[in-house]
């Protein structure tokens, strides 16, 4: 495949390793967070873990778009899910984040109608083929994916689309990164950066983190190479005593971002008041709702849907592991009760989560270090 | 800091340990209802036969709690293998294949990688009211067409029509039975440290071809199933190793990843698995980058891995590689002891990962 293989090219990646291993330096820790699940997937992936010196320590970060939806809104889709004749849409990550009783994948095998889509264009396709049936396309993620669901709805309201609405989990990856750096147990010493939310938002928006916060963030690409070329630029930001935005993704991310991206979105959507994150909590300004414009196409005014917020089950440490407080594998149900064939927490759930990318693919890291 | 990193290793690896033992437990089955991936043919079929089907219908130590491919059967002196499958692949035709082709190979498959040759099909079939005759008639065609080319009789036979709605078009059963080749003595027992592990061809072909026949995604790409008969590549194996072959599977659903958990766990070893030496083609490894799947979990309906001594591995290769439409047969991995249980892929990076069962099934009905 052309455009991937040369970034997964083994002794290339050798090589960077060597450079990190060079430049590190072994009497001063450095302790990175990783923002996004696909870096995280992709770090397990690739067992990139392997290949770092000792003193260079990945932490995984919030931003897994399914990781952070919180049991209340699962209840509230699961709830429109088994309205009488309505067609659910949703992206297959969804279908089995556990709600507080069930999954979309339960409602579905009892009788509700749920079909997973690939893009929100396939859920208003659907729509279009069923004039006679309320269809709802259960949007998630983060700046990433919220301009193809802005355009979807821009689409439905040019074709005056009378049956397809949006249950709207958008969120922002900003005031999260805020919460978490504004946390007094914060001992992070750099961020590698979320790419594909920088092809939307730009690297501009990140400069705060240096500005404010004294931590370096180097916007970073997803295949393997990729990953070890952002931290060798983090351990020599540190060794040549930066502290900066930079940018390694530059074949897809541009300074100030897509502004027709940005454009469509600011006129779809608008900024919630208030957003519940999944172990996070209440988060203010966090998460897009429909704008005044859009309204006839939002799920929640058009059905009753509950609303109730859910606390997170109290076994479940999905939080402190969002925040990088803990690694997986140190919450107290990792791998016993939760497991990703019966998930508790929703970072089991997602292939981006981090317990689902460790579980899935890590657990030999430990007994290879022993041996 | 090496202190507590030290004293972290530690914890992780009895957490690990913890984990492990959970997992050798025998399954069981606590699920409410049957959901589309109790058929996906990971962890989830696996718990319900383990946890479910065998405890209700197989003594210990049958035939039928060794969950092979087919049970073996003996009847007089003759050693006979005995299986059976059924295909509920939606669209019936696709790239490559349709269903009828599928329900032959399928079963005569299953009797292959047991090491034995198939001798007679039955066929039932299971028609929505309403299905197009033409269609029916070109099914069976490739049901005979199939037959034929892997030299296997069909000697009995069941029709069966529902109302509309109660079948996707047609369901076909097949149940088979093979001689047991004396060459062989094939079981995922005989499976020991220092195995070599073979692939018969490019993987993930069919249930690639298959999902792109839905036509969910705008894709275009020229990929066509592999479905064929296995007999004449477990014949050439056979021959070139004989008692040094210890163990077969076809890899369909759930693919080679799920075939070897499966065989690690029931012969108590570990697999290890190089990446880079599993053949896909480009094709479909773009497909699978695209739709976000592991082409080593997508179902194939002509391919199978093989567990074969390391004195005769090169041989087996070599033997396998003369086969028609195994030309690109691979050594992909070995056998080892630690962790029991587990699949490992060396990722060419220098790192190892766990390769391990398919939890959901990003692809129902695929055969």
């Amino acid at each position: 495949m052309r455009y991937v293989d040369e970034f997964r090219d083994a002794q290339l990646g050798q090589a960077l390793a060597a450079e990190i291993l060079a430049a590190a330096d072994p009497g001063r820790p450095l302790k990175l967070m990783e923002i996004c699940g696909g870096h995280t997937h992709s770090i397990y992936k690739y067992s990139l873990g392997d290949l770092l010196p000792a003193s260079v320590e990945l932490v995984h970060g919030p931003g897994c778009p399914v990781c952070v939806i919180p049991m209340g809104r699962v209840d509230d889709g699961i709830a429109l899910a088994r309205t009488d004749g309505l067609i659910f849409t949703c992206f297959g990550d969804m279908l089995r984040v556990p709600g507080s009783e069930q999954t979309l994948l339960d409602a579905k095998a009892q009788g509700a109608d749920v079909r997973m889509v690939y893009s929100p264009l396939d859920a208003l396709a659907i729509a279009r083929n069923n004039p006679d049936r309320e269809v709802v396309f259960f949007a998630i993620g983060f700046e990433t994916t919220a301009p193809s669901t802005a355009l979807t709805l821009r689409r439905a309201k040019a074709e005056g689309m009378a049956n397809f609405t949006c249950m709207c989990n958008h969120v922002t990856i900003v005031p999260p990164l805020r919460a978490l750096l504004e946390s007094p147990d914060l001992r992070l010493d750099g961020f590698v950066g979320p790419g594909h939310v920088c092809t939307i938002v730009g690297t501009r928006l990140f400069e705060f983190i240096p500005a404010d916060y004294g931590r370096p963030i180097v916007i970073s690409g997803f295949e393997p190479l990729d990953i070890l070329q952002s931290i060798l630029m983090l351990v020599r930001q540190r060794q040549d005593g930066r502290c900066e935005v930079e940018n390694q993704y530059t074949r897809v991310v541009p300074r100030d971002g897509n502004p027709r991206a940005l454009e469509v979105m600011a006129e779809v959507f608008e900024l919630r008041p208030h957003f519940e994150w999944r172990g996070l909590g209440s988060i203010p300004h966090s998460a897009l709702g429909l704008s005044e414009a859009y309204r006839e196409f939002d799920a929640e005014q058009r059905f009753d849907v509950p609303g109730v917020s859910v606390a997170d089950p109290k076994a479940c440490q999905c939080g402190e592991v969002l925040k990088g407080v803990i690694k997986p594998w140190e919450c107290r149900v990792f791998g016993t009760a939760c497991t990703p064939e019966h998930a508790i927490g929703t970072c089991m759930v997602s292939p981006e989560g981090a317990c689902a990318a460790y579980y899935n693919y890590g657990r030999l890291a430990a007994p290879k270090q022993a041996v | 800091m090496s202190a507590p990193e030290s004293l972290t290793g530690g914890r992780e690896q009895r957490m690990l340990a913890i984990i492990e033992t959970a997992r050798a437990k025998p399954a069981r089955f606590r699920d409410e209802r049957i959901t589309l991936a109790h058929g996906a043919g990971g962890k989830a079929t696996q718990t319900l036969i383990e946890g479910l089907l065998v405890p209700a219908l197989g003594r210990p130590g049958s035939a039928l709690a060794q969950l092979g491919d087919s049970g073996a059967v003996l009847a007089g002196g003759a050693r006979l293998a005995m299986t059976t499958d059924s295909f509920v692949v939606k669209p019936l035709r696709f790239p490559g294949g349709s269903i009828g082709e599928l329900a032959v190979n399928g079963t005569v498959n299953d009797l292959a990688v047991s090491g034995a040759r198939a001798l007679a099909l039955t066929v039932s079939l299971i028609l929505e009211e309403g299905l197009d005759t033409e269609v029916l008639r070109s099914e069976v065609a490739a049901i005979a067409a199939a037959a034929q080319t892997a030299g296997v009789e069909i000697v009995a036979g069941d029709t069966k029509v529902v109302e509309r709605g109660a079948a996707d078009g047609m369901y076909i059963c097949t149940s088979g039975i093979g001689a047991i080749d004396p060459r062989g003595t094939l079981s995922s027992d005989a499976i020991v440290a220092g195995d070599r592990v073979l692939l018969s061809g490019p993987i993930a072909e069919h249930g690639t071809a298959v999902m792109l026949a839905r036509n969910l995604f705008e894709l275009d790409a020229s990929i066509e199933s592999d479905t064929c008969s296995l007999w004449p590549a477990v014949d050439a194996l056979l021959g070139a190793a004989g008692p040094a072959l210890h163990c077969m599977r076809d890899a369909t659903r759930g693919g080679v990843a799920s075939v070897l958990n499966e065989l690690a766990r029931a012969a108590g070893v570990s697999v290890t698995v190089r990446a880079a030496d599993v053949p896909v083609a480009p094709s479909v490894a773009a497909a699978a980058e695209l739709l976000g799947i592991d082409p080593m979990y997508v179902a194939n309906e002509g391919r199978l891995v093989a567990f074969v001594a390391p004195a005769a591995a090169e041989q087996a290769l070599a033997a396998l590689r003369s086969v028609a439409g195994c030309e690109q047969a691979a050594l992909i991995g070995s056998v080892g002891q630690e962790p029991p249980g587990m699949v490992a892929v060396e990722t060419g990076f220098g790192g190892r990962r766990v390769m391990d069962q398919l939890v959901g099934d990003p692809l129902p009905r695929i055969c």
